[in-house]
């Protein structure tokens, strides 16, 4: 717990973060940063974007796997690390 | 019977000629001839007599004859009754005229053969026949009732022959009748049918008969297509009458279980891995910015994205102007584009001086001119002329029209294609005008005017009706453009009548105008004058007052029309609310290559009338008439100074000197102006035709680019306008009275990244540079003079260090000798 924390700290002390939000595999979010909404907005909503971005790294090479995920938009950057059970969104505002 | 006209081609000679009218005698009961008609007879004898033998004389062709009437009565008289004419006598002793006319009728249509025309009516009618072609039409007519053809026989009577009914024989007839004794007695008839009797008739039955058979071999039939239609129907049948609907909600874990998660070790494994990458590209954002081009951003402070390549470094010439009826000999004095108007530029031309001492105070017999020239007709320009005396020497244009003042008179654009001339339309009293000639004219902006001391105030007719003009014979005269309260009789004014078609805005001003007030430059240590050349005031633009929104309507009506100024009137001064934040203040470069700042608002001194107030400070850093006083359009309080062999910026509320001072060059700035859309760029003129750009940010001490010989001459004026957001004209004019309209690179137009803030941070360490220096000049007078009093001791001590130079001279000199190594032909002098 506190481990998870400390981790959590080390990410939102980074420059230009807005939310962290931990997400087991089936898409419920378990830690968040954010309101609950927006938490499972996000959640629902890219849980499905990282399947099928793995499912189509697969496809390609199935010995292949998907290890980091950027969604680079006009307002911010959403960064998506997936794992076996869970995976990690952090939403970004690049310095510009 | 109607008469029927004989046709005659050719009528025997002798009729009348009178007129051809059909006669048609009426038809009477006579009997077979009409009465003027006589038929008579003529034996043999008679004929041969009068000579009208039948098919002889007279034939069918020429039946006409004419007798005399005096031989007829002749005749009559020598045979009496036997004679032929006898039955006629009468008539023709009766006849009016000499000859009876006889016709020869052949066909007897009168019953005899010879036919007698009683009348000369019907003598003419037969004699000359009325038109043939009547005649011709009443015949047509009856021809074309049409007739009976044949009949052609094409073999329909066959036809008609099968369908009719005939009868095939002759019908049969039986005779039946009863003995003779039963004759009388009562007859009973009864039917009886051929089936009743046995016998009563024969048949012959038809049988199938073996040895023949027909087989149909062909058979008519007729079909029809019927359209088969059919129509069904289905329904399904909605058992449970229920309506569904979901509608879904994300699963959320419940706190426990969320709990028990964060516990496990499986978690901390996940972000133990991930947290690193993570963070890595948490970094690289702030890093490097990867999708921001650095290049391409350098690149917008110069260049906007035009890599063609083609990026020229100085000023393109883009037009020149020149005529040759109108800017022959002259030279240009002032240029100033068309505010409103794209590509208009005025130009005021002045006969050039050949002899530098004569004053051209005298008017000359040619005219100095204001010449309008458009990009859109570079060959002619549309000139507008004047009979000004050579006082022309500055162009303003005014902010709300469209219009250039120069003077005391206005203009209009009048385009067509030959060069109109336009006179002007108000000038000056010549008693209260300027001495000299006016070498700056300037409109007061819109916000504000000026009451008869100076003190500004509101200005409610959202034009500007004032301007100041000053004049080396050291005055500053501002003039109004509006009827004054005083001179509104009529009686005074005088009925000045324009010979050309001149427009009657300034009527009121013509020949009366006199200037507001005056304001006057006595030097601040001495006695006299100042001499100004050009002037330069703050341009008070006012902040939206309550009634912003009115005023702003009113702005845009009143830009579209000048208002009349015949109407306006110069309002009290009590009546206008006064605007104290207006800067009255004014920097003049002077004719003494002063840079003056003085105030214009008069004052009222110990006697109580009103005078200038001295001016505030005075400058002089220029070697050379000041040409050019300038305000930066970007800052306020920056001004820039161009006169004789050096440039001057000074800020305005610094007293002491220019913040920025150039070194001076070898050739005389003849003049300058800022650049309109960067604060560190400004073009200077020189007097042997080439124009210097000048970027305070890039070099101080030397202009950035040079265009060298940009015209032949002295340049004598530059403007800069700008057309459109990418074209910047630059007009420069010289003594040649050419007018050269060059385009400014994108290079020295786009301002760099924050140049006006750097240009601020230029300017305040420019001022604070000059504080230093003052200072330490301050100091170094200190210095100077305390080292002035021991002027003694230093020439001592330098005549001590001569003597033991020469004491040290004649001791090497004894040395050398003694040794023997003085070169025998050096003789040392002391």
């Amino acid at each position: 717990m506190a481990e998870v924390e400390e981790t959590l700290k080390r990410i939102q002390t980074q420059k230009g973060v807005q939310g962290i939000i931990i997400v087991n595999s089936e898409g419920i979010p378990i830690k968040t940063t954010l309101d609950n909404s927006s938490t499972v907005q996000y959640a629902g909503l890219i849980h499905q974007l990282v399947m099928k971005a793995r499912s189509t790294v697969r496809d390609i090479d199935p010995q292949n796997d998907l290890t980091f995920l950027r969604v680079r938009s006009k307002k911010n950057e959403i960064m998506i690390a997936p794992d076996k059970d869970y995976f990690l969104i952090v939403i970004q505002n690049p310095s510009d | 019977m109607a008469p029927k006209k004989k046709k005659t081609s050719t009528g025997s000679a002798g009729n009348k000629g009178r007129g051809k009218e059909i006669l048609t005698p009426t038809p009477v009961e006579q009997p077979d001839h009409p009465e003027d008609i006589f038929p008579i007879v003529l034996t043999s004898a008679t004929q041969e007599l009068f000579g009208c033998r039948a098919d002889e004389d007279v034939t069918r062709e020429s039946p006409f004859k004419l007798l005399k009437k005096d031989s007829i009565v002749q005749d009559i008289k020598t045979r009496a009754a036997v004679s032929d004419f006898s039955p006629v006598k009468q008539t023709v002793l009766d006849y009016p005229e000499d000859e009876i006319l006889l016709v020869f009728d052949r066909e007897f249509t009168y019953g005899q053969r010879f036919y007698l025309v009683l009348t000369p009516k019907a003598k003419d009618g037969i004699l000359c026949p009325p038109q043939p072609e009547t005649l011709e039409v009443l015949e047509n007519r009856i021809n074309n009732t049409p007739e009976p053809k044949r009949w052609i026989s094409l073999g329909s009577e066959k036809e008609i022959d099968e369908e009719c009914v005939k009868e095939t024989r002759d019908k049969l007839l039986y005779k039946f009748s009863r003995v003779r004794r039963k004759f009388g007695a009562p007859v009973c008839f009864s039917d009886r049918s051929a089936a009743d009797a046995k016998g009563g008739y024969l048949e012959c039955a038809s049988y199938q008969d073996s040895r023949f058979s027909i087989k149909q071999m062909q058979r008519d039939c007729g079909m029809q297509a019927v359209p088969g239609l059919q129509s069904s129907s289905a329904q399904t049948q909605w058992i449970v009458q229920r309506n569904v609907f979901t509608q879904y909600k994300a699963r959320e874990l419940s706190k426990v279980e969320i709990e028990n998660i964060l516990q496990t070790e499986s978690l901390k494994n996940f972000l133990n891995s991930v947290t690193f990458r993570l963070l890595k590209a948490l970094q690289e954002e702030e890093v490097m910015k990867v999708f921001v081009d650095d290049c391409k951003a350098l690149g917008t402070e110069s260049e906007a994205g035009d890599w063609s390549g083609n990026v020229s470094e100085g000023l393109m010439l883009y037009q020149a102007f020149s005529n040759q009826n109108y800017t022959a000999d002259r030279k240009v004095s002032c240029i100033n584009w068309h505010p409103t108007i794209f590509g208009v530029i005025a130009v005021a031309l002045t006969r050039r001086k050949v002899e530098q001492l004569n004053e051209s105070a005298v008017s000359d017999t040619g005219a100095s001119l204001i010449v309008f020239y458009s990009f859109s007709d570079p060959s002619h320009c549309q000139v507008v002329l004047w009979d000004i005396s050579a006082h022309i020497s500055h162009l303003e244009g005014t902010q709300s029209s469209g219009k250039t003042v120069s003077e005391t008179f206005e203009l209009d654009d009048k385009k067509e294609n030959k060069t109109p001339v336009v006179r002007y339309c108000a000038v000056s009293a010549l008693e209260s005008g300027h001495k000299a000639p006016i070498t700056d004219v300037k409109w007061l902006p819109p916000t504000f005017e000026v009451t008869r001391t100076g003190s500004p105030v509101e200005n409610r007719n959202h034009a500007s009706v004032q301007f100041v003009t000053c004049s080396p014979d050291c005055s500053i005269l501002f003039w109004d453009v509006r009827v004054k309260q005083l001179s509104q009789s009529a009686s005074d004014r005088k009925q000045q009548t324009t010979p050309y078609a001149v427009p009657d805005r300034f009527k009121h001003l013509d020949w009366t105008w006199k200037p507001l007030f005056r304001v006057s430059l006595p030097k601040i240590n001495t006695t006299g004058e100042y001499a100004p050349l050009k002037f330069n005031f703050e341009p008070y633009t006012r902040e939206s007052t309550t009634d912003g929104g009115t005023d702003k309507a009113d702005e845009n009506e009143a830009d579209s029309d000048i208002p009349d100024f015949s109407q306006l009137s110069a309002h009290s001064a009590r009546t206008l609310p006064a605007l104290a934040d207006v800067n009255t203040k004014l920097y003049i470069g002077t004719e003494d290559c002063e840079i003056i700042y003085t105030d214009w608002k008069l004052v009222k001194d110990d006697s109580g009338r009103m005078h200038s107030s001295k001016p505030l400070h005075c400058c002089n850093i220029h070697h050379g008439m000041v040409n050019t006083v300038q305000r930066s359009p970007f800052f306020k309080d920056i001004i820039l100074t161009i006169g004789g062999w050096n440039f001057a910026i000074w800020k305005e509320g610094v007293m002491d000197g220019p913040i920025v001072l150039s070194q001076g060059f070898e050739q005389v700035c003849t003049v300058g102006c800022w650049s309109l859309s960067r604060p560190a760029v400004f073009f200077i003129g020189k007097e042997n035709g080439s124009i210097e750009v000048w970027n305070l940010l890039e070099k101080t001490n030397e202009p950035v680019h040079v265009q060298a010989h940009a015209t032949n001459d002295t340049i004598s004026s530059i403007t800069p306008w700008v057309a459109s957001p990418k074209q910047h004209f630059l007009a420069v004019s010289d003594c040649l009275g050419i007018v050269r309209v060059f385009e400014i690179p994108k290079k020295l137009y786009i301002p760099s990244r924050n140049e006006a803030l750097s240009m601020k941070k230029y300017f305040e360490h420019g001022e604070e540079g000059l504080k230093d220096f003052l200072k330490k000049k301050e100091q170094w007078d200190k210095q100077n003079a305390e080292l002035d009093k021991p002027d003694a001791a230093t020439l001592e001590s330098e005549e001590l260090t001569v003597k033991e130079y020469s004491d040290y001279l004649t001791l090497q000199e004894s040395i050398l000798k003694g040794r023997g190594l003085m070169p025998a032909a050096v003789t040392q002098h002391h």
